[in-house]
């Protein structure tokens, strides 16, 4: 059954996809091509298969993730992107929800979080990461992204995200702040959010993951980070490192209170 | 009272290693969350003088903008020959078209573009353009080719903190992004009477 709705999703998807294509080249009004796109967004194939991914024993464990806490409580979603990153006192560590799925996959299914950080984006289980990235954050569309940052490690994160945000380095003397600091610039036609402002940060933060048109690929906040950095011309970022998680608690911390929509439509 | 006194200045000393302190952390953090990749080196991580000045949403006062502007100016290259503008403006619209260059899946550092076009508007039938720079449209035609004109964008492309220490726009010949002859071209696109830009 389930097999079915993919397929015939997948059908709609390749029909539809290179109208939209053409549309972004003439059409610089992204707005237009996310509400055709509302009722249809192609990262549901994405949540499907993480739902399931969610709810099956795997792993050397033979375990499945329901037991999986995000913050919230074992097994709660709902809501719980919303209040990513946070301090997690069992890890003694500020996690994002990346890092925090990563996690509960070797505790609890023994999948080897090497396996994930030396993996490839979108292959093997740093793919099976990313439906599951679409499972749980779904489940806090809508909601505001309330991020506490009352904790010590919360409140240093955070600062040092700010720092990272500014630092400039690399062969083109890039940091973020080159490009996202400034309201309504663009890079060719691409507009940038000036993540500098609350209202900036949470489009940036409260619209990743999400379903690339131009690529027809669903891709994460930590492969957003990492595609920004390789723009950067810096070193490569190593998968859920620290400098990954500095930057989405400075970002989901300025962009507090604004609603989240995941997983987003992106050109 | 003397107590109050000798307080003060020991708090703001504890407040300045702190910030100290976060720096340092942040630095060692740019190194150990990175890998290098083909030719994006671990160096990339390390900030030269201006990059570290520039690093803050504010920028530096006025005399150590001065003081870092002198020694960028000290690296420009100027043409040997010089010919600023004898290239040809075809290939320099080329270079300016093309971002590409320089990251980790570039497999040479050689052959760069000068990714113009993320930032400016030049050639005016081009539509998306950047608008993180000033639009170029015209530019030769609008400011002339006098001798401190054209030295001028040379000095801009070859190494654009000489002129603002915490300009947004890269180094391209300091920096080894694009080389000499490239530079030659995209003036040529630039200032040359037949290039689009003037058009
Ligand atoms: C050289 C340019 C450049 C640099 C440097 C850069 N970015 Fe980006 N960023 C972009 C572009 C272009 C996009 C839009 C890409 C797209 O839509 O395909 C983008 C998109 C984003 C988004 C998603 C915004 C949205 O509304 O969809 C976030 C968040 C982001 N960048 C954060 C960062 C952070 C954090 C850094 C520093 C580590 C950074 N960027 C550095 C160019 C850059
Ligand atoms: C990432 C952004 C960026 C890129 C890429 C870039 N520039 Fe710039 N450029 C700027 C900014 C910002 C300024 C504004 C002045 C300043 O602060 O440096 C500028 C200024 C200039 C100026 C001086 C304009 C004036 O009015 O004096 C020239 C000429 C110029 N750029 C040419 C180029 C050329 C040619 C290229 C490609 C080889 C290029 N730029 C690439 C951002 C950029």
């Amino acid at each position: 059954m389930k097999k079915t709705i993919m397929a015939v999703a997948i059908g709609a998807v390749a029909l539809t996809a290179p109208n939209m294509q053409a549309m972004a080249s003439e059409d610089l009004n992204f707005d237009a091509y996310r509400q055709m796109l509302a009722d249809g967004n192609p990262a549901e194939l994405f949540e499907m298969e993480g739902e399931e991914l969610w709810r099956t024993a795997r792993g050397p464990k033979n375990a499945t993730l329901e037991q999986c806490d995000l913050g919230v409580g074992a097994g709660v979603v709902d809501g719980a992107a919303a209040q990513l990153p946070r301090f997690f006192a069992d890890t003694g560590k500020v996690q994002d929800l990346e890092s925090r799925l990563m996690h509960c996959m070797e505790t609890l299914q023994g999948i080897p979080s090497a396996e994930i950080i030396n993996g490839k984006f979108r292959q093997g289980e740093r793919g099976k990461l990313a439906s599951l990235v679409a499972y749980v954050v779904t489940h806090s569309n809508g909601k505001k992204v309330q991020v506490d940052l009352s904790h010590p490690k919360m409140k240093e994160m955070y600062d040092m995200g700010e720092k990272v945000f500014y630092y400039r380095t690399g062969a083109m003397d890039f940091s973020c702040a080159s490009c996202h600091s400034q309201d309504g610039k663009r890079i060719r036609a691409t507009q940038l959010p000036n993540i500098t402002t609350s209202k900036g940060a949470a489009e940036g933060w409260g619209s990743w993951p999400a379903y690339r048109v131009s690529n027809s690929q669903f891709w994460t906040m930590q492969h957003r980070l990492w595609d920004c950095f390789r723009q950067q011309r810096t070193a490569e970022p190593v998968f859920a490192s620290d400098v990954t998680i500095a930057l989405s608690v400075f970002m989901a911390g300025k962009g507090n209170g604004y609603e989240a929509v995941w997983p987003g439509v992106k050109r | 009272m003397k107590k109050t006194l000798m307080f003060a200045p020991l708090a703001l000393c504890a407040s300045v290693s702190l910030a100290a302190d976060l720096d340092a952390k942040v630095a060692e953090m740019m190194k150990t969350s990175f890998k290098a990749n083909g030719i994006a080196s671990i160096e990339r991580q390390v900030q030269d003088e201006v990059q570290k000045a520039c690093s803050s949403p504010t920028q530096p006062d006025a005399a150590t903008m001065k003081r870092l502007e002198e020694a960028q100016m000290a690296t420009i290259q100027w043409p040997a020959n010089g010919d600023y503008t004898g290239g040809d403006w075809k290939e320099g619209a080329k270079i300016a078209i093309s971002g590409r260059g320089l990251t980790w899946t570039d497999p040479t550092p050689d052959n760069n573009g000068g990714g113009c076009y993320n930032c400016h508007a030049m050639d005016p039938k081009e539509v998306s353009a950047g608008t993180i720079g000033p639009s170029l449209v015209g530019y030769g035609k609008l400011r002339g080719n006098s001798e401190p004109m054209v030295k001028y964008t040379w000095g801009k492309l070859w190494n654009s903190k000489a002129y603002n220490a915490c300009s947004d726009m890269p180094r391209n010949g300091f920096g080894k992004i694009l080389t000499e002859t490239q530079i030659r071209h995209v003036m040529a696109y630039l200032f040359d009477p037949e290039s689009p830009v003037n058009k």
